[in-house]
């Protein structure tokens, strides 16, 4: 069924299809309309089983989750920038204690200064503590990945909670036609939550989250690496799966165009249907530009994207992210890969749409323009900001 | 209740005569198996857990420092969400009981124990206090008394210990409004196993504050546990009392002490009050812990006329 | 052995393969004469190694978990136990 929504509501949505047992939640702008959509169906009594608790921070959110799950429950929450970042810790333990909580995450920047706007710190940053990442260009991609997210994390082969980012403001706030799955068609995709290998339950008494002393910590932790590896092959059958239910195709990588680009743009998030746009008035101008639009970011998907962008001069990645003292994130995780391989492209990260600053095609057409110097034998320093106001500055 | 019995099993790592072990096994022994037990990281949670063993024989998590509670909270509503599906049937409805530290409780998991009392889940918060970070070294926490030497607030040639009282806690909990609030000490099991009965009987959050001396941190003889936990209530410095419905936000003593002994008598059972002793008698410091002592007896009404 | 997902322990009270009878000095001992099968001893051992019997009979005390901490001699009423230097 169509309906037209923002995207803070298209992941309530899918949270409520998903039936939670547990949401406990804490709001934060941009991603408040999340519990605010849950407390309402509860109240309402369209989740008649759901318990929303109101929790009094983040930290406590996730913890709540935490235990939920621990005690066999279906746990989900949402949250964004400070709050990613307050329950940070709790990531790590969600992730090492093997629990399939789900999380919305509204992609907002984060303080110091303090911005509400769309940008990628706080899940780039989260990206290290073993959670499974996706991130949607829009609302129909923030409801359904939402959906996929309770599947792959509960697949007894991953037993790894996952998390799926939307824009702030520019996909959470705006309202966008969505196609919504009937209940039943849910019911078949996505079956109750049945944990065999954790419970809290006087009948099997069991012992969690022990301490792990150092003749045992680094097995545990292999184990996750095992089952994130586990997960990658999860995804794909779960895309497959998703795409014969529902008839929207989703991959890890999405190439546009990159069969013979010579320049190569590697997008997260919304940025990427302003860049598809792009790159058809790019080649319409007779210039060879393509992009990959990254789905999901942990696990990586080197794979999938090494021969989509090997054969292009330069790979340009755009990020709505900085690591202060090195540069953008996905160029870090694409660098890595890269250097390996024997016919690779030259690499440079482009920092842009910080704090909510619009990406717009003026700022694309300078990337392009930098990308074009590099093919042309110029070398310069990266990361290359774009459209910073440096006579504000300097 | 002999070894095979007990819910928290033998072969675990507390040090010999640690009052929080003590504490434990009568909580346990009153709640009965039908137990999900929350514990906060802290001497109790890494001392019963060391991987891949573990001293308990009933279903437990320990998740972080400063969230027992609102991981009890999630484990609550967990089972309530089952229990109106229809994944579990209706009566399954084991005890919630959340085991913490002073540290876990007092300081760093304060907003989560409000959190969970405020929102009325229906879970027993243990707070097992040995008046300070043990687990890491005996460092100073807000349950530190007045005049204790810790590795934070050590007995220097110009501060002569903690300076600061003691945080009313069971009074914060209190102060929620909420079903039942007690303290307790492990030198008197059957006032403690009573109270776990009965905050377990009640519907809602319920808040239990237990007194479990640490010869290891307050630096006594491993044998007087029990007798200087017995002397704090003794001498009126650990007040056992209760507040109910019955007689809601008031604290009824429900050990009154005839012929009340003096401080005295239990600091300078301490080598964390030594100071207070050698190489010279603090009587001022002494008589300070005396004056507020008597304040609090004759404010909770612990003398028995 | 394997490790579970997340470390779960799923055998309770595995810790009894930890013997902890070695870490004590003073090893606790019951004189039955004085033992009036109060049980106090039994409540207050923070290892639970003294077990309750039967009413006439003495608690008996598991050495192979006894720290040896005291507490047991310390609050019996009838003085029924003694800690004694343990030669190893």
């Amino acid at each position: 069924m169509m309906r037209i929504v923002k995207g803070n509501e298209a992941a309530a949505i899918a949270a409520k299809l998903a039936k939670p047992d547990v949401v406990a939640a804490y709001p934060i702008t941009p991603s408040t309309d999340f519990p605010e959509k849950i407390a309402e169906y509860v109240a309402n009594g369209e989740l008649p089983h759901t318990q929303f608790i109101p929790v009094e921070s983040e930290h406590s959110a996730m913890s709540a989750c935490i235990g939920a799950s621990a005690a066999g429950a279906r746990a989900c929450t949402a949250t964004s920038s400070q709050g990613l970042e307050l329950m940070h810790e709790m990531l790590f333990i969600a992730s090492g204690m093997r629990l399939p909580i789900v999380l919305y995450n509204a992609n907002r920047a984060l303080s110091a200064p303090i911005n509400i706007w769309c940008d990628h710190q706080d899940s780039i940053s989260a990206r290290d503590t073993g959670w499974i990442q996706f991130y949607g260009e829009n609302n129909q991609e923030a409801l359904d990945l939402m959906l996929m997210s309770f599947r792959i994390a509960e697949d007894p082969r991953v037993l790894l909670p996952a998390m799926t980012c939307i824009d702030a403001f520019i996909c959470t706030h705006t309202f966008e036609p969505v196609d919504i799955p009937s209940q039943e068609e849910v019911d078949a995709f996505l079956p109750p939550y049945k944990p065999t290998h954790v419970k809290l339950d006087p009948d099997e008494p069991m012992t969690l989250g022990p301490f792990g002393v150092p003749e045992y910590y680094q097995e545990m932790r292999y184990a996750q690496h095992l089952a994130m590896k586990n997960a990658e092959k999860v995804i794909d059958e779960v895309f497959e799966d998703f795409e014969r239910r529902f008839g929207r195709k989703y991959s890890k990588v999405s190439p546009y165009m990159v069969e013979d680009a010579e320049i190569v743009l590697i997008t997260l998030g919304s940025v990427s249907g302003t860049t598809k746009e792009f790159i058809d008035k790019m080649r319409k101008e007779g210039k060879k530009i393509g992009m990959v639009k990254l789905t999901v970011l942990r696990p990586f998907p080197f794979r999938e994207l090494i021969p989509l962008i090997k054969n292009a001069r330069v790979v340009a990645t755009l990020e709505r992210n900085i690591s202060l003292g090195y540069g953008g994130a996905i160029y870090a995780d694409l660098a890595g890969t890269l250097i390996n391989e024997e016919k690779r492209p030259l690499l440079i990260d482009f920092i842009l749409g910080l704090g909510g600053r619009d990406i717009t095609f003026n700022d694309l057409e300078e990337i392009v323009k930098v990308c074009e110097k590099l093919i042309r034998g110029e070398r310069m320093e990266r990361p290359v900001w774009i459209g910073v106001k440096k006579e504000l500055v300097t | 209740m002999s070894e095979t019995t007990s819910l928290l099993a033998s072969g675990h790592r507390a040090c010999a005569g640690c009052g929080a072990a003590i504490a434990v096994r009568q909580v346990l022994e009153a709640a009965g198996p039908n137990t999900i037990c929350v514990n906060a990281t802290g001497c109790l949670e890494v001392t019963t857990t060391p991987y891949p063993q573990t001293a308990w024989r009933v279903p437990w998590i320990h998740v972080a420092f400063e969230n027992a509670a609102a991981v009890a909270s999630g484990i609550e509503a967990a089972y309530k969400a089952l229990r109106a599906k229809g994944a579990i049937p209706k009566d399954k409805k084991p005890n919630v009981i959340a085991f913490a530290g002073d540290g876990g409780t007092f300081d760093i998991g304060l907003q989560a124990l409000s959190g969970m009392l405020e929102r009325g889940h229906n879970v027993l918060y243990v707070c097992y206090d040995n008046e300070a970070y043990m687990n890491t070294g005996i460092q100073r926490s807000s349950s530190t008394p007045f005049g204790a030497a810790t590795t934070t607030s050590p007995a220097g040639k110009v501060i002569p210990g903690e300076m600061r009282k003691k945080k009313p806690i069971a009074l914060i909990a209190a102060a929620h409004d909420i079903p039942y609030v007690a303290t307790a000490s492990i030198a008197f099991p059957a006032d403690l196993k009573r109270k776990v009965k009965k905050a377990l009987e009640v519907e809602g959050p319920s808040f239990l504050h237990i007194l479990a001396p640490c010869p290891t941190g307050w630096r006594f003889g491993t044998e007087k546990t029990v007798e200087i936990a017995r002397l704090a209530v003794e001498t009126g410095v650990f007040v056992l009392y209760e507040i109910t419905n019955e007689n809601p936000l008031r604290p009824i003593v429900t050990k009154k002490i005839k012929d009340r002994k003096p401080v005295e008598e239990y600091l300078k059972l301490q080598g964390r009050f030594r100071h207070l002793f050698k190489p010279v008698k603090r009587q001022d410091i002494i008589d300070k812990i005396q004056e507020e002592v008597d304040r609090k007896c004759k404010l909770f009404g612990v003398d028995e006329d | 052995m394997k490790i579970e997902p997340g470390g779960a322990i799923k055998e309770p009270g595995s810790s009894v393969a930890y013997k902890t009878g070695g870490w004590r000095t003073f090893k606790p001992v019951i004189d039955a004469e004085k033992c009036i099968s109060c049980w106090i001893c039994v409540g207050f051992c923070p290892d639970a190694a003294i077990k309750k019997t039967e009413k006439g009979k003495p608690p008996i005390i598991d050495y192979d978990y006894c720290k040896g901490c005291g507490i047991c001699a310390n609050e019996c009423p009838k003085n029924a136990i003694e800690m004694i230097f343990e030669e190893k």
